[in-house]
């Protein structure tokens, strides 16, 4: 897609989609600000710049970013203990990390994680967004769940009488129209935070600049960093899918680290791609990159004209659109396959989707799913099989499977010395391959054992990199 | 007689049955064209992604979905194209019929999915109640 045909190929479906999306953004922003313990103007502000900046920078048109779920959840302990201006400099921080991703193109890399971890990654993100809900039903009464229910019935039954005007604005209107009219006590979006009527403006965070915040904020940084670039990555290949059409990852990243950097100093929080509001873009028609940012500026247009009004709107009619997102995040096609799919990848799931419940932390569920898998896979490949055969005047040991760090020590324990008088011996590896050090190291161990007893050893069937690694290392490694 | 045949694709066993039906209906009609549509649900591409992420960049879905309707086609000598559609199956097939003026759209009786067809109704039942042309269904 050219330049021009990217921004003006699409106009119509573009400006729709774009007010469609906007308006379910305005939920989600406040919602997850929330979230992660900040004004609602904080989330409101990131989606609009990030919207508006990705649209020119991003990678993927067609795609919708703004403040997320994701990266709400890492920032809470550092609202919590150090305030508001720490996060904005974590977000300027993560831009800059992932602007440097995106130069070493690391996206490339995303196949290393595992499928099964992505899979944890969602459905640990959709039961910590549906759990975070459950603090706004403390010290409510039955008005609430009456009013959560209703909002959740409106969700999803309308779409089977209009697909008109989405379904989520619509609960949030007669919720709203219905607590002002009966006078409810129900908590609102006021009572959460102040709307400020106003466009954001630039401001740089007041933090000391020395080694003790960048100590305190690097950490988060570089999980916010990380975890944007999976679900950016994840969304941007949903898109493609969806469109049919390719998009440059690379860019995707620099463009996720710039709209970090500009939302950081126009008070937004960090934010990355949302899978929900662009499968809503693209559905509603939208393809280019006009969509993002018209629904950036009609969102901003909202809050400052019609703040009062959405300060007005009670929490249980929020709770009940975040329910859905919880529900539309979770991937249930992995409970439907659970019993195809091999038992140690619903074991890497499972564990990734506890991590992250337990430590809060999506990152560290990433890294434990990663870091599990490639143990799992150790594993299956690490079984080396060595058949003895007897054939007279000599013993041929044959090598079956992969020898490595983590293979050599079984082959070496169960190694079998005993032969005959008289007899040489071969070592067959032309089923093997040697892959690193310690495979040498176990070769020439064998090899010695039987110099010792002054036996003749032949290797035979090496391939080329096995046998260019022995001529390096071998006889090499046991010197001291 | 009927020149202008859309035929739904969706992979499945029966669209496969649909799909020589749709075939043998080309071959009647000299100068006919299939058009195979295969509708994109947008409620399903993420799970869709997630089932693919490892081999995304070796093989993309659409095109193991389209292998095997492109080998029954190209054996039979028809002409026929290939139409992506987004959206809920039912309603984009008919909405893209009816735009087009096709003489008959062929549709195999059911789909990949059991459960969703009790909850919202089969593809073949919405088709054929609302295209403005000849429906075929096929057992």
């Amino acid at each position: 897609m050219g330049w021009k045909d990217a921004w003006l190929g699409n106009v119509k479906g573009d400006v729709l989609a774009g007010i469609v999306v906007a308006l379910a953004l305005i939920p989600e922003a406040i919602a997850f600000s929330i979230i992660a313990g900040v004004d609602p103007m904080v989330g409101l502000y990131a989606s609009f710049v990030i919207a508006v900046v990705i649209a020119f920078v991003g990678g993927r048109p067609g795609m919708i970013s703004g403040a997320t779920g994701a990266m709400a959840l890492l920032m809470i302990d550092l609202v919590a203990q150090h305030g508001l201006h720490y996060l904005l400099a974590a977000t300027i921080l993560t831009g800059i990390l992932q602007i440097i991703f995106g130069l070493l193109k690391l996206a490339k890399y995303m196949k290393f994680i595992p499928r099964s971890v992505m899979v944890g990654f969602v459905n640990a993100l959709a039961i910590l967004i549906f759990t975070s809900q459950f603090q706004h039903f403390v010290d409510e009464g039955l008005e609430m769940y009456i009013m959560v229910v209703v909002a959740l019935v409106i969700i999803y039954l309308l779409p089977f009488l209009t697909k008109v005007v989405p379904s989520p604005l619509v609960a949030i209107i007669v919720i709203t129209i219905f607590a002002l009219m009966t006078g409810s006590g129900v908590r609102t979006v006021g009572d959460m935070g102040a709307l400020t009527k106003a466009f954001p403006t630039l401001l740089i965070p007041s933090i000391p600049l020395n080694f003790e915040t960048l100590s305190i904020i690097f950490p988060y940084s570089i999980g916010l960093a990380v975890v944007g670039l999976v679900e950016s990555l994840l969304t941007g290949a949903i898109v493609d899918d969806l469109t049919d059409t390719p998009s440059d990852k690379n860019v995707e990243s620099r463009g996720q680290g710039i709209a970090n950097i500009v939302t950081g100093f126009f008070g937004g929080m960090a934010g990355c791609a949302m899978i929900g509001q662009s499968v809503i873009n693209v559905k509603s028609g939208g393809r280019g990159r006009l969509s993002s940012l018209i629904s950036g500026i009609v969102l901003i247009l909202l809050i400052v004209f019609l703040g009062d009004i959405v300060a007005q709107v009670p929490m249980a009619a929020l709770v009940g659109v975040m329910f859905m997102v919880a529900i539309g995040t979770f991937d249930w096609n992995s409970i439907r396959t659970i019993r195809i799919v091999p038992v140690t990848d619903t074991i890497v799931m499972v564990v990734t989707v506890l991590t992250v419940v337990l430590t809060h932390d999506l990152a560290i569920g990433v890294l434990t799913g990663v870091i599990l898998s490639a143990i799992f896979f150790v594993s299956k490949i690490s079984r080396v099989k060595v058949k003895k055969i007897d054939k007279g005047s000599r013993v041929i040991y044959e090598f079956k499977g992969e020898l490595f760090f983590a293979s050599v020590t079984e082959v070496i324990q169960s190694f079998d010395y005993e032969i005959g008088n008289g007899q040489n011996v071969v070592l067959d590896l032309s089923e093997s391959h040697l892959w690193d050090d310690s495979a040498v190291a176990a070769i020439d161990k064998i090899v010695l054992k039987f110099e010792e007893r002054e036996v003749q050893v032949d290797i035979i069937g090496l391939n080329k990199s096995s046998s260019e690694l022995i001529e390096k290392l071998s006889r090499k490694l046991s010197t001291h | 007689m009927f020149k202008k045949i859309l035929l739904a694709w969706d992979g499945s066993e029966h669209s496969v049955r649909a799909a020589n039906k749709a075939i043998e209906i080309a071959t009647c009609t000299k100068d006919s064209e299939v058009v195979v549509v295969y509708v994109k649900d947008t409620d399903k591409s993420k799970s869709e992604v997630l089932q693919n992420w490892n081999s995304i960049e070796i093989t993309s879905p659409k095109e193991e979905r389209i292998k095997h309707i492109d080998k029954l086609a190209k054996e039979s000598n028809i002409h026929y194209k290939v139409e992506l559609l987004h959206g809920e199956p039912g309603q984009a097939i008919v909405e893209y019929a009816n735009k087009h003026k096709f003489d008959v759209v062929v549709v195999g009786s059911r789909g990949l999915n059991a459960l969703q067809e009790m909850v919202l109704g089969s593809v073949s039942h919405k088709i054929a109640k609302r295209a403005n042309c000849p429906v075929m269904i096929v057992k």
